[in-house]
């Protein structure tokens, strides 16, 4: 299970929060960081290794440990590899948390997004937000999969008239050739006035739909120039 | 709640460890049941019976809040004589026209009251008859009635835009006609046995609810109700809202803390792309859409459209400023403030009528941003043969989605109705940025704006809509430039000039939430609304966002944690309008301004300062006094009284009975969804006579009380997938949780078709046949409705053919039909048939469903 999601519906059964807040965090981790997790400095681990003597060795030995130390069930430090003492969160290491919103429903949970030499690294719950109080459900936890999600597309696909597959569009060329096709279908949908001499000053050439996903101000765009361009026909997911 | 809005719950779960009463009432029982007090499992679609029969008892017991209904609802005032209700005639009010299919609503009038304004779309209904009356003598009145309700309000701006004179009233209640007691009697057969009788629940069960709720409303308590499109998307939706309107305002729970009714919305700003609406019937703040027939200037429109009364009396400052803020200079007094570069409408342009266009080919071009309506809308065949009759579509999104797709994989080309090589849409797919790379708003379920910053940059090809927009806008100015033609006016007079940053000169999104505040004249950002002005001094975006901006700071970007705050959190995020927590919070205090009781006091009158004060902004004019009885004349705000709590509305009352605004009726109605299995145990009507439909061979609708399609089905969201899965199925995470279509069905139900646990089943409607795992599961109850015992199945909507996690769609179960006051589809309850094991597949598949056809006599589908 993923340690995000897992973090939240433990903490969820256990009436926490479902994002622990990350200096927390940080500071007292000692649950497994997940298998994509970025390792410490190597030079710090070989070091280590190099003055180890025997006792050391039998030290590393987890039943050795399990059995003289102070912790019999094998649950904690006992059973700690170099490797994964060495693990540290993701999120320690990061450049920048930045202050955003989760992108699924509109509760409008508050988060933390952790940025690594220009990349998200992690997205937990913001423990400020009054809204949400670090918590996080199953999708918000799942939104750092979201935003680094191997199947993304981030180049322009075109599909030409009857054609059978995609192909390779460069952006300026795909706006440029939308342009010119908003700007015909306007023409063709135009209405002056309808039959009985009512103005309309319209085009039923095309329509948008979609706006429950974006913000306010992108929505306010495509309203202004829709209707400057006497487009009526804009819809999104509220009707839906 | 628990499932699809997970963390909000958790105040929830908070009230419950503080001594509230959860009760859950859902067809299902879900993780919300399970931690609920009560869970009252009931039939899809029977919600008006059971909120009819929570009125009934209010009233019949006498447990109505009778100082709030007397002081902040139309409770006293009477209906006019000729008002006929559904108990005499037959399930249906007067005013019906069952040649048009609609309501003429001037006989719900008040006494005394000459007429008031309509509900949205209603305009080209009575625009002939308009028309015909200007040749007969007795015009007047009849010409302005007609005027009226043919306006365009989308149930906010004209609401009784014309009510002129006071309506009479009986203080006593005690009058035959006084709205109390017409309620009274519109609801008095919804008893307890009766709604047991539709709803499928036991009459105890119903009684612990009516008990449970009207003890918890006091002075001292107040109850919420909770809702999400289960009450929206039916075909008497707006209704199923009157309904728990009422009940509130009759139990004193609106403006109060702990109270109100509070819709679940599903996307991160669904809120707000109705707030600014990429919507067709509106312009930002709820302004209503200029129709083509009367508006032909922008005083008639505001005479036909504007109240005098209420804080909608402001309607010309608010529209004159966001003709500024569009059109600039351009929009001068003596252009009427560019008031005709404003398409007008005609009629219905929704969602569902653009794609029976598409299908028509009377609309060429589509772009989709950031939705996936060939899987997510009802109807799914009718929405892929729209995308399949397009001359290009734009898809903006991250993932390849089914709508992007659908002419390579769609389910038409398996069946072979479509081929790709003849499909001749252009397609063009374009990659957005997600959240992460773009800054801006949005707003959430509790109209709170929250700013998101920008954490990196998006990718390769990848844009925000702000910059695929902006600069679509510009290049389309340029190609424009120089033209002559006047319909080419208001593209090139258009404000749109943002300053941009970095090498892909992304507009600033900071700039364009200050267009959307608004400035004065000396081009200082605005601070509230009431600032604005009707002279063109004054722009604003979207006027109830007014104050976003205030002084240059962006109020949306405000972060004081929670745990430094008291429980408004009035310093985290801006709620609109004017960053107010909780609308109407006036009735939070009596008629004299004291609050109801000191546990639940939340905003009151501080005679010594003269002021409003309390936790939260409040929703009055700060130093209007409790007494403050209006002139004869006034307008605008100061036409309500120092009581008037309800300040949109021109008389300022709460109402209970809506003698205008509604298309289908002053008061909710049972009426039984459009496929139903069974008949209408409270009226003689079966379903709404206003309703909308579709009749094409694409959209072919059930026989309601079909034995072919025996049984209801609902569909819902899982926590673990979003709506149609663009932002979900294509994640490891999340479809390993929830790795499979499946429907849920009683064990009752499985024994009698003989479906197995984990194994297969096809599911049979009119427009098509689609497969699902099953699960058998107690969590969905038969229940015995009249004389018969109604099955339900769960149906999670989630899936289509892309992504990690794969499955039939199960909106293309559905058929079309609307509410006729917003055109919402009814997709939470339709009927089907069941079988075990899987669909056939290709043409097999629409043989199969003919034949299902043939035999309920439904006539034969098709693509045309
Ligand atoms: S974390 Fe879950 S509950 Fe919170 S906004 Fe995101 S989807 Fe909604």
């Amino acid at each position: 299970m993923a340690p995000a999601v897992f973090n939240t519906v433990v903490a969820g059964y256990l009436g926490q929060a479902g994002s622990i807040p990350v200096r927390l965090r940080h500071k007292h981790c000692h649950t497994s960081p997940g298998p994509d997790a970025v390792p410490e400095g190597e030079n710090h681990h070989v070091a280590r290794r190099a003055c180890m003597g025997v006792r050391t060795w039998l030290g590393e030995w987890p039943i050795f440990r399990q059995a003289t130390g102070p912790d019999p069930l094998g649950r904690g430090a006992a059973v700690q590899s170099p490797r994964t003492q060495a693990l540290g969160p993701r999120t320690a290491d990061a450049d920048e948390v930045v202050k955003s919103i989760c992108p699924y429903c509109a509760v409008g949970c508050g988060q933390n997004v952790y940025v690594r030499d220009g990349r998200v690294t992690q997205i937990e719950g913001d423990p400020d937000s009054p809204v949400s109080r670090g918590r996080l459900c199953p999708k918000g936890s799942a939104s750092t999969s979201l935003v680094t999600s191997p199947s993304r597309v981030t180049t322009v696909k075109y599909r030409r008239p009857h054609g059978t597959e995609w192909e390779d569009l460069d952006l300026d060329t795909a706006l440029d050739m939308i342009a010119d096709r908003v700007i015909d279908a306007r023409r063709r949908g135009w209405q002056d006035t309808d039959d009985e001499g009512r103005v309309l000053r319209r085009t039923l050439g095309f329509s948008s739909l979609g706006g429950a996903t974006l913000d306010n101000e992108e929505n306010y765009l495509i309203k202004k120039l829709f209707m400057a361009l006497g487009a009526i026909q804009v819809e999104n997911q509220a009707r839906i | 709640m628990a499932e699809a809005h997970p963390v909000g719950f958790q105040w929830v779960m908070e009230a419950k460890a503080r001594g509230a009463t959860i009760i859950h009432v859902d067809p299902r029982f879900t993780r919300t049941s399970a931690v609920a007090d009560l869970h009252v499992p009931f039939r899809a679609g029977a919600d008006i019976a059971f909120l009819g029969g929570l009125i009934n008892y209010v009233l019949s017991e006498g447990k109505d809040f009778r100082e709030y209904v007397t002081t902040f609802t139309n409770a006293a005032e009477i209906v006019g004589e000729d008002f006929v209700d559904t108990e005499d005639m037959a399930g249906i009010f007067s005013g019906y026209n069952a040649e048009t299919g609609r309501y003429d609503p001037i006989s719900w009038q008040l006494e005394g009251v000459d007429y008031e304004a309509p509900a949205a779309g209603m305009r080209d209904h009575w625009e002939p008859e308009l028309r015909d009356e200007t040749n007969q003598s007795e015009q007047g009145r009849q010409r302005e009635h007609h005027a009226a309700i043919g306006s365009d309000t989308a149930g906010g701006a004209g609401d009784a835009a014309h009510a002129t004179g006071s309506p009479r009233r009986d203080e006593t209640l005690q009058h035959p006609r006084c709205v109390y007691q017409v309620l009274k009697r519109h609801y008095a057969r919804y008893t307890p046995e009766a709604v047991s009788q539709v709803c499928g629940m036991g009459v105890d069960e119903f009684l612990a609810v009516a008990r449970a709720i009207t003890e918890n409303s006091t002075r001292d308590r107040t109850t919420a109700w909770v809702y999400s499109v289960g009450w929206t998307h039916h075909s008497v939706g707006a209704q199923y809202i009157r309904g728990a309107a009422i009940l509130q305002t009759l139990l004193g729970n609106m403006g109060r803390p702990g109270g109100g009714i509070l819709a679940l919305r599903g996307h991160a700003s669904i809120q707000g792309s109705t707030d600014i609406p990429t919507l067709y019937d509106l312009l930002p703040g709820y302004i209503p859409m200029p129709n083509a027939h009367l508006h032909e200037d922008l005083r008639s429109f505001l005479d036909a459209d504007a109240a005098k009364t209420g804080f909608w009396g402001n309607m010309d400052t608010y529209l004159v400023s966001l003709l500024k803020a569009w059109w600039g200079d351009a929009a001068t007094a003596e252009n009427d403030f560019a008031f005709d570069y404003l398409p007008r409408l005609t009629g219905d342009h929704g969602t569902y009528g653009i794609v029976r266009d598409q299908i028509d080919r009377k609309t060429y071009g589509y772009f989709v941003v950031g939705e996936n309506p060939a899987v997510g809308h009802a109807n799914g065949k009718m929405q892929r043969l729209g995308l399949a009759n397009l001359d290009w579509l734009v898809v903006r999104d991250m993932q390849m989605i089914e709508t992007a797709t659908f002419w390579k994989d769609g389910p038409e080309i398996e069946t072979g109705e479509l081929r790709t090589e003849d499909i001749g849409t252009e397609v063009f797919f374009l990659p957005c940025a997600n959240h992460t790379e773009k800054a801006g708003t949005f707003t959430n379920t509790q109209r709170l704006l929250q700013w998101r910053r920008e954490a990196v940059h998006p990718p390769a090809d990848a844009r925000s809509e702000l910059h695929f927009y902006f600069h679509l806008g510009k290049r389309i100015r340029e190609k424009l430039a120089g033209s002559t033609d006047d319909r080419d006016r208001p593209i090139l007079d258009l404000t749109w000039d943002y300053p941009t940053f970095g090498v892909h000169e992304e507009p600033d999104p900071e700039a364009v939430l200050a267009e959307i505040n608004g400035y004065d004249a000396d081009g200082n950002h605005l601070a509230s609304y009431t600032e604005l002005k009707a002279d063109g001094s004054t722009t604003a975006g979207c006027w109830i966002y007014t104050g976003v901006y205030k002084d240059g700071v962006n109020q949306a970007d405000r972060r004081k944690p929670g745990t430094e705050q008291d429980w408004v959190a009035a310093e985290w995020g801006w709620a609109w309008p004017a960053n107010r927590r909780t609308l109407y919070n006036r009735a939070s205090a009596d008629a004299d301004g004291k609050p109801w009781s000191e546990r639940k006091a939340y905003v009151w009158w501080d005679a010594e300062q003269g002021t409003w004060t309390g936790h939260d902004i409040p929703d009055v004019e700060a130093t209007k006094p409790p007494t403050y009885v209006p002139e004869d004349g006034a307008t605008r705000q100061d036409a309500l009284s120092g009581t008037d709590a309800f300040i949109m509305q021109t008389d300022g009352k709460a109402w209970l009975y809506a003698p205008a605004g509604l298309a289908d009726g002053p008061m909710p109605t049972h009426y039984e969804p459009v496929e139903s299995p069974v008949a209408n145990l409270l009226h003689e009507q079966q379903d709404n006579p206003a309703l909308e439909r579709i009749d094409r061979a694409w959209n072919r609708i059930n026989p309601s009380q079909s034995e072919v399609y025996p049984y209801a089905f609902l569909t819902y969201r899982l926590t673990e997938h979003h709506t149609a899965g663009g932002m979900s199925r294509f994640l490891g995470y999340l479809s390993e949780l929830q790795p499979e279509f499946f429907c849920e069905v009683s064990p009752a139900l499985a024994a009698e078709r003989h479906l197995e646990h984990l194994g297969w089943a096809t599911l049979i409607s009119a427009r098509t046949a689609i497969e699902a795992r099953v699960l058998v599961t107690e969590r969905m109850k038969p229940l015995r409705i009249g004389d018969r015992v109604v099955h339900q199945i769960g149906l999670p909507y989630h899936w289509g053919s892309n992504g990690l996690s794969t499955g039939d769609p199960a909106n293309d179960l559905l058929g079309v039909v609307m509410d006729p006051n917003v055109h919402i589809q009814e997709s939470k309850v339709a009927t089907c048939d069941i079988q075990p094991g899987r669909r056939p597949r290709g043409p097999a598949l629409l043989e199969f469903v003919e034949s299902y056809r043939r035999k309920a006599g439904v006539e034969p589908g098709g693509i045309t």
